[in-house]
């Protein structure tokens, strides 16, 4: 499968990374490579087979719905680029 | 005493126990040699405060008698287990600055053992890349080189800085984590012992994520009996990793009898590659014979999915780590762009990541995000889990014939020179993986042993993959393939 620049551009957006126009083909033929090596997997017959979810056959454990940690906002927030007032602070989110 | 620095932890241990030397002997012999090691890059955080408290703490419990293997020795952690107060920036510079407020579990089960910490190692970014070409703090170096010639070669990766720093001597041995191979290749590219435990065996908490439902720790040592040893000290059930498995862990040292005698050893006839060099082949084949001669009966097997096992985690690995490392946002930890007049939370987002991550880590983040997206998911995401039950089947179905271990390759060739593979496609460096990376979509514990030299002299090492949770049985036949193979070479030191 071929990926062009303008599909490689939709998926840098929804990736959040930021591509400048002038790297889009060099990553499209990237993106173009690496695909055309996942498409060997349309050889398998994979008819009735169910997609795994977890490695190992277990229940994952639950334990009662309360808390057991709190109080260490100051830990929280220690490695904030900018925290103020005991919040992570962004740039305005809401007109 | 001098040469401390390259006792094993089972040499160590025993000295310590001895009183022949004290921890802050041999810690001070390791700061040492890390400190003469600059050139190799292994060590990036270097904590020789911590290391000498560490071992005054270890050579009191000494004293008193209570003293379990791992105490005083000292360790190498590499830089994707969060350590507290402690650099831990999984070789990134989205997380430059960042000193979690906490301590991986596997760091602090090694601690609570009595190990001593001597810094953090170099690695490929959040552990993406088989050559350690990838990590922000630049390339690890080998203390391996070809014979006549200094080319500076790749230790492997991703625990690239935790390969050359065993290899070399800086540590008794160092943790790694195994996603694709990423313990046990750069184990056989630099002549040591690597194992990656069955999936849940050590606990994933604090451990930075690259992609969950693969990651492992394990430990990179100088011997398989050190490998048992630490593997031991660094499992365990967790609460705080819903996939940590709540059974025992044994102690697997004692599993090392030596004896593998009607034990059945599969070789799988999908491993053998097209164009795989010769001194592979005749690698493989001198294992294979080692294991016969030791009493095991050599099966041939067939593992048929094996082909579909790179292109399947080149979908199931990227999707996870788009997921994981969506939380790399500038908000709440690590780098965050300067933002231009005007910018909003978009244009934060997408300029933090785009300084913050590398190109390999940019790629696969976006590959993750492509195979999720709204109608892709069923073609790649689901037929890539599809594909991944098959290859577990393929597993459970020769155990279930009775094989007790396989034997396979390490890796496809010995290491390569850094920058070698610079102008190749993403997917010729994948390829590294190409024997390793079954085993973490199987979720079986695996180990490397350095089993012989190529021609130019450089290590290369063997595979055994093991049943699940039986790690034991696979450190046993792993210690038999040892002693016979008698690899004891080590690099010439030239740095």
């Amino acid at each position: 499968m071929s990926i062009d620049t303008k599909t490689a551009a939709h998926v840098a957006k929804l990736a959040r990374i930021k591509v400048e126009t002038s790297e889009l083909p060099a990553l499209a033929q990237d993106f173009s490579a690496i695909l055309g090596f996942i498409e060997q997997l349309n050889e398998v017959d994979v008819d009735g087979v169910e997609p795994m979810v977890s490695v190992t056959p277990m229940r994952l454990k639950r334990r009662q719905d309360v808390v057991t940690d709190g109080n260490i906002q100051d830990k929280v927030l220690a490695n904030a680029p900018d925290a103020r007032e005991g919040f992570f602070a962004v740039p305005k989110v809401v007109e | 005493m001098s040469d401390l620095n390259k006792l094993t932890i089972a040499d160590a241990r025993d000295k310590l126990r001895a009183g022949d030397v004290t921890s802050q002997d041999l810690t001070t012999a390791c700061l040492g040699a890390v400190e003469g090691s600059g050139v190799l890059n292994a060590f990036v955080h270097n904590t020789p405060e911590i290391a000498m408290a560490q071992a005054a703490a270890a050579d009191a419990r000494l004293q008193s008698g209570d003293a379990p293997a791992m105490c005083g020795i000292p360790i190498g952690v590499k830089d994707l287990f969060c350590t507290k107060a402690v650099p831990s920036q999984a070789g990134s510079a989205i997380l430059a600055g960042f000193r979690p407020e906490y301590e991986s579990t596997v760091t602090q089960n090694l601690f609570d053992a009595g190990s001593v910490m001597l810094g953090k190692l170099n690695m490929d970014e959040f552990a993406m890349g088989s050559s350690n070409e990838t990590s922000v703090y630049g390339d690890v170096i080998s203390p391996w080189r070809r014979e006549n010639d200094t080319a500076r070669l790749t230790p492997g990766g991703s625990s690239g800085g935790s390969a050359s720093a065993v290899a070399a001597d800086l540590c008794l041995a160092a943790t790694g984590t195994d996603t694709g191979g990423s313990i046990r290749q750069p184990a056989a590219f630099t002549g040591i012992v690597g194992i990656k435990p069955t999936y849940g065996r050590c606990s994933r908490w604090g451990v930075v994520a690259f992609a969950s439902s693969l990651d492992q720790a394990g430990p990179i040592t100088k011997s398989v009996r050190d490998a048992a040893i630490m593997l031991e000290a660094m499992c365990s059930h967790d609460e705080k990793d819903s996939t940590s498995a709540d059974i025992a862990v044994p102690n697997f040292e004692a599993a090392l009898s030596g004896d593998i005698k009607g034990k059945k050893i599969g070789i799988p006839k999908e491993y053998r590659m097209d164009g795989m060099p010769d001194e592979i082949e005749k690698l493989w084949a001198d294992g294979t014979a080692m294991m016969r001669d030791a009493g095991a009966e050599i099966v041939d097997i067939s593992l048929p999915h094996t082909k579909y096992a790179l292109p399947a985690y080149y979908v199931i690995a990227p999707a996870e780590a788009s997921s994981n490392l969506a939380r790399y946002d500038g908000v709440r930890y690590g780098h965050r762009a300067k933002l231009a007049e005007g910018d909003g939370i978009t244009e934060m987002y997408e300029k933090t990541r785009a300084q913050g991550f590398g190109p390999e880590v940019k790629r696969r983040v976006m590959i993750g995000t492509y195979v999720l997206s709204a109608g892709f998911y069923d073609a790649y995401y689901n037929r890539a889990r599809r594909v991944r039950a098959l290859i577990k089947k393929d597993f459970e179905d020769v155990f279930a014939q009775g094989i007790d271990a396989i034997l396979t390759p390490a890796t496809p060739s010995a290491a390569f020179g850094l920058g070698e593979m610079a102008d190749a496609d993403p997917v010729q460096m994948y390829l590294n993986d190409v024997f390793t990376v079954t085993v973490n979509l199987a979720g079986l514990p695996g180990i490397s042993v350095p089993a012989g030299l190529d021609k130019q002299g450089l290590p290369l090492g063997l595979q055994l993959i093991g049943r699940p949770w039986e790690e034991g049985d696979l450190l046993n036949a792993a210690y038999v393939m040892e002693r016979a193979a008698g690899f004891v070479s080590k690099p010439a030191k030239w740095w």
